[in-house]
């Protein structure tokens, strides 16, 4: 049986009918995700949604109530933040990366806009779903403990580097 | 209406039919008694020759003679006959008497047949009617399902014995005393006791019936109640699923039937103890006269042939007697029956029938205005639910109530709406008590809408239309009555019922300001459109399959909507939303076995779970070699699932994404690719099933195990056109196979537009595409034809196949398309949140305002700040009206209204 789904995968055409497998795959590339058996990766993919959105469409929009997470599998997105001085880009991002995680983990409204700027694939991955691996599976908790523990440290060297340059100025 | 006495009421009501039965009964007495001695004659002449003692001796037959005063009148003077011409002649007219005799029991039974079933009819119609002419504080204690219990069962063998009630005691007790009188003819003192045997067992035996009368009330009664009780258990089924007191709803049960149980095995020992009873009495008779009768005729007192003579006519005394007493225990037991129920429809207070008439013609305005004066109600509990309330409102007034809960706002709005009736003071139109007026006054000029409307189980729009049908309409062609219409006219009036037709036009469209019924489609889908309801009769359309038989025109354009909708996604950049079934090709988006038959199918033996049974479909399967590639894919599959999903637990909501697998069926999986995975092991044809079930559910894009490729994608279809075309006439009529130019019967409405199946590839693509259709059914004119089928849709029992919320969005409608002078509106949108009550709160009040004689209306607000939208405020707390000013002035006061807003 393995064998004939790996046969498969060297049959596919990119960016058409990503299977399973490949999408475990690239979930792996997701540093969240890195650590956790491919098993548990490719139950997560079953359960998660393929959605695509054209080049302009939102993925989610800021003060929107959370409800999933997107793994970009294919394509490029832009973060937009809503300021009182109008929009600002925030970031671009690609494949396998992870985004409105945020929102499903703490139970707050989009933090940000994100959207498309080509064709996009994502896996959509559903607050409830999400939250259900976690407590089935403790060592995917730590793994994703672990990144945004390590986002906080680099927040936090951020912000001090931003604080003593701005002591710096005065 | 209802006589206490039963024989009374049946008398009452079927006088004429009565003596008519009893004179017909007279009149075939005449030719049974004659059918009783021709025997005797034709054994006695011509069988045994008295008569024809000379071989050629002959008989006169047939001679009719009619006694006259001074001699006699020979009708016929008869025919000389031989003694076998005799037996023949005889033997004929015996046959004839024998017909005659059957005939006019055949009269007989139907004419008492159809006596029963008409007195039947018109105690039932009574009982109903007495039930629509309670006063509203009946109900409260009142079971449904008892009353209809009494209705239809309860009083039931009334029918049965309406035929027999007089006819019976008169033909028994005539042929019972014929016996006796015989008796008395042939021995003085053995008429006499015979007679005092006979009382004893007329007097005795019903006294122990009387027991068995109790038991049957009891009966009855106890029965009764287990109708109630089943229907509460219906009606409350979900409470006891939620508390988990199934169980003692069993025990409760089953205690009244062992209480049924107790009665009726009391019933039957007493009904045998009786039976024995009265065996022995009439078997005491004889044995008197052999002894009594014996010693008399020993000791020479008595003629022998006498007491033979006597002996001979007690044979026919008993039986009259019995039956005669059966008839009275019969009586008994629907007297009480009878008594029984009419007791519950005894009820004080009852409306006067003149209320309720037929009215026809539009009442003549009220006079303004609708007003409370010193109104007091008092609640069951004894409570004070208003006290000394004087309000009023006039038409083109709109008035808000507000007050929360036990402020006695709902009470007004009831009381005003003659749904409860005050106990002190009285409410008002103009000059008159609104209790005095007829109902086809008040229940057309004041319309009330509460938050629980009741609906009756039919379609949205015959819920909707319901309150129009105040009176018949009066018929175009009275004269094209159909004979059958005649009859039951006819029946009608035998039976005491009104003749009016169901089926007749009971809308006044000219009271609507209508044209008629096309204009009628119109002003519901404006009102529909202001209590927000044509979004929900879309969904409701686009979910229900039609026949194109029925709607012929609509199928051919939805058949041509299917392209539009393709090229609308394609100019709003969806294009792909929709896979469309193409014959000659797969639909990834649809499962396996949707692309293996392509059509809908409506046999049992057309569907994934059974699909084995159908031999055709296996063998054709098997033949194409796709049997084997199914159960292979159906195995990767099995272990693909079996992979994922084997660490959690079954009751884990992940299982939910399997449609084709439910966490108890994966133990039997796992063991059967064990089996299979042995060496040397054969899959045979009960292996391959269960895998190729899975296989057919298969849907590549939502399970992503890589299991079709191009190959057996083009296999599938070459198998679909073999199907297709090698297909037996038989199966034929079972599917209706997917054509693009086609409407399909078994579709849905939306299947019929889709065509196709919505690709998961989207986000939200269902929502995404029922925009594009709405957009599109306005633009082709379609969406009043869609919702007009939405208004088909079956509300069920109770109405309970739609939302609370579509429940009381659909009584306001229904009070809507009425036109009334006054609305009373009783917190009609509770079920709703906030938003979507004042919306259509203002849509509603914009609509009677601008109607040509604008309304009053009284609405009982659910949240203060609804009130802002009237003209007056009317704020009751603890049965009082406390403030009642306009919004603005009540803003301006430091009040309670000012502090309910603001809270």
């Amino acid at each position: 049986m393995q064998n004939r789904l790996a046969n498969n995968d060297h049959g596919q055409r990119k960016g058409q009918n990503v299977l399973l497998n490949d999408e475990v795959r690239m979930l792996r590339q997701v540093p969240m995700f890195a650590g956790i058996a491919p098993a548990k990766l490719k139950l997560l993919a079953f359960t998660s949604e393929r959605v695509a959105f054209r080049a302009g469409d939102v993925l989610f929009r800021q003060g929107d109530d959370g409800n999933a997470a997107y793994v970009i599998l294919e394509g490029r997105a832009k973060v937009l933040l809503n300021t009182p001085n109008g929009e600002i880009e925030v970031a671009e991002i690609s494949e396998n990366a992870i985004v409105g995680e945020i929102a499903i983990l703490c139970d707050v409204a989009r933090t940000a806009t994100v959207r498309a700027v080509t064709t996009v694939e994502a896996l959509q991955i559903s607050k409830e779903n999400f939250k259900k691996l976690l407590l089935d599976f403790p060592e995917m908790t730590l793994e994703v403990m672990r990144v945004l523990a390590d986002r906080l440290i680099r927040t936090t060297a951020e912000l001090t580097a931003a604080r003593s340059k701005e002591q710096a100025l005065h | 209406m209802l006589d206490s006495n039963i024989s009374r009421y049946i008398w009452r009501y079927t006088r004429m039919q009565q003596l008519w039965i009893l004179a017909i009964v007279a009149l075939s007495m005449v030719p049974y008694f004659m059918a009783f001695s021709l025997p005797k004659n034709i054994v006695n002449g011509p069988i045994q020759g008295g008569g024809f003692e000379t071989p050629d001796a002959t008989q006169v037959f047939g001679r009719l003679v009619l006694p006259w005063p001074g001699g006699e009148v020979v009708l016929f003077p008869g025919v000389a006959l031989d003694r076998i011409d005799m037996l023949f002649a005889l033997s004929a007219v015996f046959l004839a008497l024998v017909i005659i005799n059957g005939l006019f029991k055949f009269y007989i039974n139907t004419y008492k047949g159809k006596l029963g079933e008409r007195l039947l009819r018109r105690v039932r119609f009574t009982l109903v009617d007495n039930v629509l002419r309670f006063p509203p504080q009946t109900f409260k204690r009142l079971k449904g399902a008892e009353v209809a219990s009494m209705v239809k069962d309860e009083v039931e063998p009334l029918g049965g014995f309406a035929g027999d009630a007089f006819v019976t005691p008169a033909l028994l007790g005539g042929q019972a005393l014929t016996a006796l009188g015989f008796i008395f003819l042939q021995s003085v003192p053995l008429g006499f006791i015979t007679a005092a045997l006979v009382s004893v067992q007329v007097l005795v035996i019903p006294r122990m019936r009387r027991r068995l009368l109790v038991l049957g009330r009891e009966r009855q009664l106890t029965a009764r109640q287990l109708a109630g009780r089943v229907s509460e258990i219906i009606d409350g089924i979900g409470t006891i699923h939620a508390y988990d007191t199934s169980n003692y709803e069993r025990a409760d049960i089953a205690a009244r039937l062992g209480r049924i149980f107790k009665i009726r095995f009391d019933i039957y020992q007493w009904k045998f103890l009786v039976k024995f009873i009265n065996n022995i009495l009439a078997s005491l008779t004889p044995f008197l006269f052999y002894s009594v009768g014996g010693f008399l005729a020993l000791n020479g007192r008595l003629d022998i042939g006498q007491l033979v003579a006597v002996i001979g006519a007690y044979k026919d005394l008993p039986g009259p007697l019995k039956e005669l007493i059966d008839w009275d225990q019969n009586r008994q037991d629907v007297q009480v029956k009878y008594q029984q129920v009419i007791v519950q429809f005894a009820v004080d207070d009852m409306l006067d029938p003149a209320i309720q008439t037929v009215t026809p013609a539009v009442p003549a305005a009220l006079e303004p205005p609708l007003a409370a004066i010193n109104l007091r109600v008092v609640d069951d509990g004894g409570g004070v639910a208003l006290e000394r309330v004087n309000f009023a409102v006039n038409p083109g007034e709109a008035v808000a109530v507000v007050g929360i809960a036990g402020s006695g706002s709902d009470t007004l709005a009831e009381v005003l709406a003659r749904q409860v009736w005050p106990s002190g003071g009285k409410v008002t139109v103009g000059p008159d008590n609104l209790l005095t007026l007829p109902e086809a006054v008040t229940g057309r000029s004041i319309t009330y809408a509460g938050s629980d409307g009741f609906f009756f189980s039919g379609s949205v729009l015959d819920n909707l239309l319901y309150g129009l049908k105040n009176a018949p309409q009066p018929r175009a062609d009275a004269a094209a009555l159909t004979p059958a219409r005649r009859f039951q006219q006819i029946e009608s009036r035998l039976s005491g019922n009104p003749d009016v037709d169901p089926e007749q036009g009971w809308i006044d469209y000219a009271a609507l300001g209508l044209d008629g019924e096309a204009a009628l489609l119109t002003h519901v889908l404006d009102v529909l459109e202001s209590v927000q309801l044509r979004q929900d009769m879309q969904e409701l359309a686009l979910r229900s399959c039609v026949e194109q038989a029925n709607h012929p025109a609509l199928a051919v354009q939805l058949v041509a909507l299917r392209e539009r909708l393709r090229q609308e996604l394609q100019e709003r950049d969806l294009t792909g939303l929709i896979v469309p079934f193409e014959p000659g090709a797969y639909n990834a988006e649809a499962t396996v076995i949707e692309n293996l038959l392509f059509g809908h199918s409506r046999r049992h033996d057309l569907v994934a779970e059974e699909i084995n049974a159908n031999p055709f479909f296996f063998g054709l399967l098997k033949d194409q070699g796709l049997c084997d590639t199914f159960a292979e894919m159906g195995r990767e599959i099995a272990a693909n699932v079996i992979g994922l999903f084997a660490d959690l637990p079954p009751d884990h909501p992940f299982f939910r994404q399997l449609s084709f697998m439910s966490a108890d069926d994966i133990p039997a999986y796992k063991l059967l690719l064990q089996r299979l995975e042995k060496p040397g092991t054969a899959m045979t044809d009960d292996d391959r099933v269960p895998l190729i079930r899975l296989a057919f559910e298969y849907i590549e894009p939502r399970y992503r195990f890589g299991l079709l490729d191009a190959d057996l994608k083009a296999r599938i279809v070459t198998f679909r056109q073999a199907f297709h075309d090698t297909m037996p006439e038989d199966m034929r009529g079972g599917i209706e196979i997917y054509d693009p130019a086609q409407f399909m019967d078994t579709g849905t409405l939306l299947d019929n537009v889709l065509f196709g199946r919505i690709s998961q590839k989207f986000r939200d693509g269902a929502d995404q595409v029922r925009d594009v259709l709405t957009g599109l059914l306005h633009e082709e004119g379609l969406y009043d034809d869609i919702l007009a089928i939405g208004l088909m849709f079956d509300v069920g029992s109770g109405g309970r196949r739609i939302s609370v919320a579509q429940r009381q969005k659909l009584t306001l409608a229904r009070a809507l398309l009425r036109q009334s002078a006054y609305f009373v509106f009783n917190r009609p949108l509770s079920a709703l949140d906030t938003k979507s009550q004042e919306r259509i709160l203002t849509a509603v009040l914009a609509g009677l305002r601008a109607r040509a004689a604008p309304p009053g209306i009284v609405w009982v607000v659910a949240t203060p700040a609804l009130a802002a939208h009237f003209d007056r405020i009317a704020v009751l707390s603890d049965g009082n009206i406390v403030e009642n000013d306009t919004p603005a002035a009540l803003m301006e006061k430091n009040g309670i209204f000012r502090d309910m807003v603001a809270a």
